[in-house]
């Protein structure tokens, strides 16, 4: 029902971000998203990857600052508004949505990552809606 | 239960204590202007003559003794006596610059350990208790200092010295140690082996420690009084005054009082050099009153600290000063405010930070910026914007109230801020490049 996202904390120096990905990317760290957010100081690069205890524990071993978050992953159409239509569902259940961002799979197609404040509230509330969130295997 | 060494000074009234002063001030400063070339010499550029300081309200007229003035005039520039008049030598460490040599007639010797005898009996100490001295002895005034003032209460003294600590603890079982008077790093790592020898705090007869001769933290007497299972007490003092003993703690611990018959205690702005009322925050300066062999008037101690004459619980009326906050050495002036790297590190530490910070001060069209870097730990870490700018902001905002001036607050990832010896470097302050 939910998948696991490492968030890493980035610097905003010239050359921390790339830091970060030669790192993952090094690693064999098998992406499915990246997104980074950031701040004058200080940026956070999300990811989802396959076998994400694995990639933690490499990226702490580099030196990097990272924690772990339980995020969902909603299928997503390339109908226009299905975004909306997500958002629209966890609104009226009241779920607050922290970030949001794409990832893509040519296998699996389009999925909506969701950082919700309730992820059992917001699972139920999509597949009330026909939207089914899907497992970290159902990813890669 | 009280418990004075000399009452009619200890808990003097104000007008007692100023008459006092008033009296041993102008004969002291008539002594050293006779006796002491080098201060003669400061007076006179002053335009200050003896005749000039008619009771304690002349003081500001004085100038400034500093630490430089006692490194040009080592080693005898600042006597106050004939050599065949002095009996003793103590010395600092000297671990920077030049070391402080000071001298002490017999009278000198008496007042100060009659000073560290007012400490001993503030913290309970009588004629039946036993103390154990295991401060250094030697030229260092710790171990001399607490040892005289044991001999003049009357305690069974034990001058152990510091050093083979396990020795230590089994003399205190064996004679039965009340007091213990000792730096408060060796006092926390006496408490240390006593739990590794598998003893326990009830083990051992001690009542009371007096610590000193460096800064600790209320932490710190928290940790010592549990492993000891007494009551810790501060003690100040300065070799260029004398040793322990210049202030010291009672039972209330809030606060040292000052032996002030014997050192007439001020608070300046250590920039400007004005004499600040009483409750702010400002450089102790001390002045001599009574010392013979090395009587320094107006000495700059560099300690920032804050005196007060709120009534004491204890009985006595001696006026209090507060454990030194920092070092005027330290001090950064940022937008007309007093800034201790201390007073900021107090923050971090309060709301969870590590102790790896970086200061960095700078001017930007003609005002003065300070930007704080502070290492995130893992526990902090989150993966939403909104709680690291909330810290951000959180801990500004705490910075703010203490300083009375904005910083920017910077989190970065642990273990970037460079260290140079193991520790951080803690400050930049970018705008002596400029100037
Ligand atoms: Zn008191």
């Amino acid at each position: 029902m939910s998948v696991k996202q490492i968030s890493v904390f980035i610097e905003n120096k010239k050359g921390k971000l790339a830091e970060a990905t030669k790192f993952i990317a090094s690693h064999n760290i098998n992406l499915r998203a990246l997104s980074i957010a950031d701040t004058q100081d200080f940026g956070i690069l999300r990811i989802i990857c396959e076998d994400p205890e694995k990639a933690n524990e490499a990226l702490r071993e580099g030196g990097f600052l990272t924690t772990m978050t339980k995020v969902l992953a909603a299928p997503i159409s390339d109908e226009p508004g299905s975004l909306a239509a997500i958002l629209e569902v966890l609104s009226e259940s009241n779920v607050i949505v922290e970030y949001t961002y794409a990832s893509l799979s040519e296998k699996h197609g389009a999925y909506m990552i969701l950082r919700v404040d309730d992820n059992q509230v917001a699972a139920a509330a999509l597949a009330g809606a026909g939207i089914k969130t899907v497992d970290q295997a159902d990813l890669f | 239960m009280a418990n004075y060494y000399q009452p009619e000074v200890e808990c003097a009234s104000l007008e007692e204590m100023r008459a006092i002063q008033n009296e041993k001030l102008v004969k002291q400063v008539k002594r050293v202007y006779e006796n002491v070339e080098y201060y003669r010499n400061l007076m006179d550029e002053k335009g200050v003559k003896p005749e000039d300081i008619q009771s304690i309200d002349d003081l500001h007229k004085l100038p400034f003794l500093t630490k430089a003035d006692l490194r040009d005039a080592y080693p005898y520039g600042l006597l106050g006596t004939d050599l065949k008049n002095c009996v003793r030598i103590q010395s600092t460490s000297g671990t920077t610059g030049r070391r402080v040599v000071a001298f002490y007639t017999q009278k000198d010797v008496d007042m100060w350990e009659e000073c560290c005898a007012r400490a001993i009996m503030a913290v309970g100490g009588t004629n039946e208790d036993v103390c154990q001295v295991a401060y250094g002895y030697g030229l260092f005034t710790g171990g001399p200092g607490l040892n005289g003032g044991s001999h003049k209460v009357g305690c069974l003294t034990l001058p152990m010295s510091s050093g083979n600590t396990e020795r230590q603890i089994q003399f205190m079982q064996d004679l039965h140690s009340t007091i213990i008077c000792c730096t408060p790093s060796y006092a926390a790592y006496i408490g240390e082996t006593v739990k590794e020898m598998g003893l326990k705090p009830e083990d051992l007869d001690l009542k009371a420690g007096i610590f000193g001769a460096e800064p600790w933290t209320e932490e710190m007497r928290r940790n010592i009084e549990k492993s000891l299972g007494i009551k810790a007490y501060d003690i100040y003092g300065l070799t260029e005054t004398s040793g322990p003993g210049v202030s010291f703690e009672c039972e209330e611990q809030t606060g040292m009082h000052i032996n002030e018959d014997h050192f007439l205690a001020e608070i300046i702005d250590p920039e400007t050099g004005e004499v600040l009322p009483e409750g702010e925050k400002g450089e102790l300066v001390f002045t001599s009153l009574d010392k013979e062999g090395f009587p320094l008037l107006r000495y700059r101690t560099r300690d920032i600290c804050v005196l007060s004459r709120k009534k004491c619980s204890c009985g006595r009326t001696l006026i209090k000063m507060s454990k030194p906050m920092g070092r005027s050495d330290d001090m950064m002036i940022i937008r007309g405010v007093n800034v201790f790297p201390s007073q900021i590190e107090t923050v971090l530490l309060k709301e969870g930070y590590s102790e790896n910070y970086l200061i960095e001060v700078d001017r930007v069209n003609n005002t003065d910026t300070l930007d704080i870097s502070v290492e995130l730990t893992p526990e902090q870490f989150t993966d939403t914007m909104k709680d690291l700018t909330a810290k951000e902001k959180a801990l500004a905002n705490a910075i703010k109230t203490m300083l009375g001036i904005n910083p920017k607050v910077h989190l970065v990832a642990p273990k970037t801020i460079t260290r140079s010896e193991g520790k951080a470097v803690r400050v930049i302050d970018r705008r002596k490049l400029h100037d």
